[in-house]
């Protein structure tokens, strides 16, 4: 037992630290510490500033360019990137697409989309849930039919997050009816700019254009977009899911919001003193701070494991479950914090002005405390994750 | 960053996990080295690091067994500290059974201030929650001597001693002691208390971690044994779901029990905010782990007869001993100002 960094992973933390300081625009981490919406054009500066250092591929296999981080140089880095309030990798292209098309995809699938992924060139999104199917993903309906050399896609995906932005869009895909629903599912790669593809916007709740709907109409697709073979892109799908989640307690987040939640807590007055001086709220920021100090170590301990070459697997669902509730409890009192100015709700999305009349810290809490409600939903809701801990660890 | 045990420290947890199965008793554990593992080699033992403490009571509590370790281990450190090897010698080899005798009546978990004095080779007053006290050869008492705190060595058969002695939640007993000018041998001044109560913090939390998984594991077994409308019961999400939370938070404690563990060499005020959050923590989750124990029993786990109820008990004691959730709570907001 060695709860410290080994010397190697202190001089990796000491160059990301050095990396953020010198690369990460003030402008940029502002909002990020403001929880304020990024721009695409925050979003590329990011990505080339990451691609440039070697960041972007840093947990790619070495043979694709990457620096094959082990599990726990990932989880310094996210940690970092979140105390410093740099964007989260928008991981659709970099974390999601690439290991699957590394893994099944053809020689001519990785040369051509893996560079252009770490250039920024393709900008992907995810095009998995549907309005019919949401935790029970294998219902999904869109179907693609081969006509030649091509398949004819229609359907609608839906909760693309970022949409707007991309050019290319993943898809898994009906193309068989026979068997399992998991058994007639493809994994299909589509450009944005076909006909017959159409973006809607959909608003959430805090009042920011963050996911959309995505339309299918005739969408003409060349079948060497097929990722792997036709029929099989559960597998691909459940590789996707599996692959990414070391991040997945967001302990990074947590951290950060923590801190910042302990600076509005110093700010705030209540009955003549800081609000971190009452003892209703100091038990609360208490307790939240006791739990984000055993969910590292519960973090670490399973990142390591992985790097053992023990298996994270259901492991991750815990971490999932535990991390959301834990983030979405200090988002909640953020929201506490910062009392009656939580009741003046800036969105552009809604008529109004633009500048919220409260203190800083409180112009963007209530958005983020709405927002971060899907953090319990998105990529398995808790419910499906508490599943999955039954039956593969609990064998129940 | 390595959260794996060292081999010896593997070895002992698993012997002693099998000693412990098969009845083992004081002597067998002695003979294990259960006692020399809370003792650092400067001290005569072999371990007496966090983690060293935090294996033997994950075993112990696991097990459910109520043998005076954690009173070998905080008595005899007191011992170790007053340097007296002569004595520590006998504890370690279970030869001398040793207990402290410190909290008193309305101090609930507080430190002090105690009121029990010395004067002249004897002491005076009244010591509470002093657990296995009636099997003990020696109690370690503290007293005030002139305005300070000291520890003195009494033997509890000695005359102007008395123990009004019951079982405990816990297991094992717990007495109210009454010294009234009670023989007693100097040791010296009271000055490291604070840092052995820590690692018997961290005693009760690693020795609860063990008793949540002995719980989780009946739990489990009945989940999948106990049938109602025809299926085992485990099938029904609405105890799935309830059992997946119990095992997280049972990985919650564990996290918090190695974060003790790594710290408890630290500086004092680093290593007590470290035993405020994690006896915070694991008192919730040892509670929850319990109730939900019990409930998703059903009735049997209301019964004396059922091997849970000894186990639940333990788990409803951790809160009570050296400081209850909100105490933690309130000394690491505190600790953390």
């Amino acid at each position: 037992m060695d709860l410290n960094y080994t010397e190697e992973e202190v001089a990796f933390r000491d160059a990301v630290r050095s990396f953020l300081k010198t690369q990460l625009p003030e402008e940029i981490a502002r909002k990020g510490a403001e929880a304020r919406p990024l721009t695409k054009a925050d979003y590329d500066l990011w990505h080339s500033r990451l691609n440039e250092a070697g960041y972007l591929a840093g947990s790619w296999p070495k043979k694709f360019g990457g620096a094959e981080w082990s599990a726990v140089q990932k989880h310094i880095f996210e940690e970092e990137s979140a105390l410093a309030h740099a964007p989260r990798i928008v991981p659709f292209g970099v974390a999601m697409l690439a290991p699957v098309l590394q893994a099944f995809g053809s020689k001519e699938q990785q040369d051509y989309y893996l560079p252009r992924i770490l250039s920024g060139e393709d900008w992907w999104c995810q095009g998995y849930s549907e309005p019919g199917a949401g935790s029970d993903l294998a219902s999904l309906k869109t179907r693609a039919v081969r006509e030649g050399d091509h398949y004819i896609v229609n359907g609608q995906k839906t909760w693309t997050t970022l949409g707007q932005y991309a050019n290319k869009i993943f898809c898994l895909v009906r193309t068989g009816t026979e068997g399992k629903p998991q058994e007639g599912i493809s994994f299909l790669l589509i450009d944005m700019d076909t006909p017959g593809i159409e973006v809607r916007p959909i608003i959430l709740i805090d009042g920011v254009h963050e996911v959309n709907e995505v339309w299918f109409t005739d969408v003409k697709v060349p079948v060497e977009n097929l990722v792997g073979k036709e029929n099989e892109g559960w597998t691909y799908a459940k590789y996707l899911l599996t692959h990414e989640r070391t991040g997945i307690a967001g302990v990074g987040f947590a951290t950060a919001g923590l801190q910042s939640l302990k600076r509005i807590a110093k700010t705030e007055m209540q009955n003549g003193r800081p609000l971190a001086e009452d003892p209703f709220f100091a038990a609360r920021l208490a307790r939240i701070e006791i739990d984000l100090m055993a969910m590292a170590t519960f973090n670490l301990r399973t990142v390591a494991g992985a790097d053992a070459g023990k298996a994270p697997g259901a492991e991750s669902s815990m971490l999932k479950v535990r991390g959301s509730i834990l983030r979405q409890q200090i988002n909640d009192l953020a929201r506490r914090a910062i009392g009656p100015w939580a009741q003046p709700f800036v969105s552009e999305q809604l008529e109004g002005n633009l500048y919220h009349p409260g203190p800083d810290h409180a112009a963007r809490a209530t958005n983020t405390y709405l927002n971060n409600r899907k953090i319990s939903i998105y990529g398995g809701s808790n419910e499906v994750q508490r599943g999955i801990i039954t039956k593969a660890i609990l064998g129940l | 960053m390595d959260f794996n045990h060292t081999e010896e420290r593997r070895m002992l947890a698993d012997s002693l996990r099998r000693s412990l199965e098969r009845g083992a008793d004081w002597a067998a554990l002695a003979e294990l080295g259960v006692l020399g593992a809370l003792f650092t080699e400067d001290e005569g033992g072999f371990g007496g690091q966090g983690f060293d403490i935090a294996v033997v009571f994950e075993e112990l509590g696991r097990a459910g067994a109520s043998a005076p370790v954690l009173e070998a281990g905080l008595a005899g450190g007191l011992l170790a500290d007053a340097g007296r090897a002569d004595l520590v010698e006998q504890v370690i080899a279970g030869t001398l059974k040793v207990t402290l005798a410190h909290s008193e009546p309305g101090l609930r978990y507080d430190l002090g201030p105690i009121t029990t004095s010395a004067a002249s080779g004897t002491v005076t007053g009244r010591k509470s929650f002093v657990t296995n006290a009636d099997g003990a050869d020696r109690l370690v008492v503290s007293a005030l001597e002139d305005g300070a705190v000291a520890l003195f060595l009494v033997d509890p058969k000695s005359e102007g001693v008395s123990l009004h002695t019951t079982p405990a939640l816990m297991g094992g007993t717990i007495s109210e002691v009454t010294l009234d000018r009670a023989p007693a041998e100097r040791l010296g001044l009271a000055e490291t208390l604070e840092t052995r109560l820590a690692a018997a913090t961290l005693a009760v939390c690693a020795d609860a971690l063990g008793a949540m998984e002995t719980a989780k594991a009946m739990t489990l077994d009945y989940l999948r044994t106990r049938k109602q409308f025809g299926v085992p019961i485990g099938k029904f999400q609405a105890l799935q779901h309830r059992m997946a939370d119990v095992a997280i938070e049972i990985e919650m404690a564990r996290s918090a029990v190695i974060n003790l563990a790594g710290h408890l060499s630290d500086a004092a005020p680093t290593r007590d905010r470290h035993v405020s959050a994690t006896k915070n923590l694991t008192a919730r989750a040892a509670h929850l782990v319990a109730e939900e124990a019990i409930q998703m029993h059903g009735g049997i786990a209301m019964t004396e007869e059922y091997a849970l109820s000894d186990i639940s008990r333990r788990l409803f004691a951790v809160d009570h001993r050296f400081g209850d959730e909100d105490w933690h709570l309130a000394r690491f907001i505190r600790l953390s100002a």
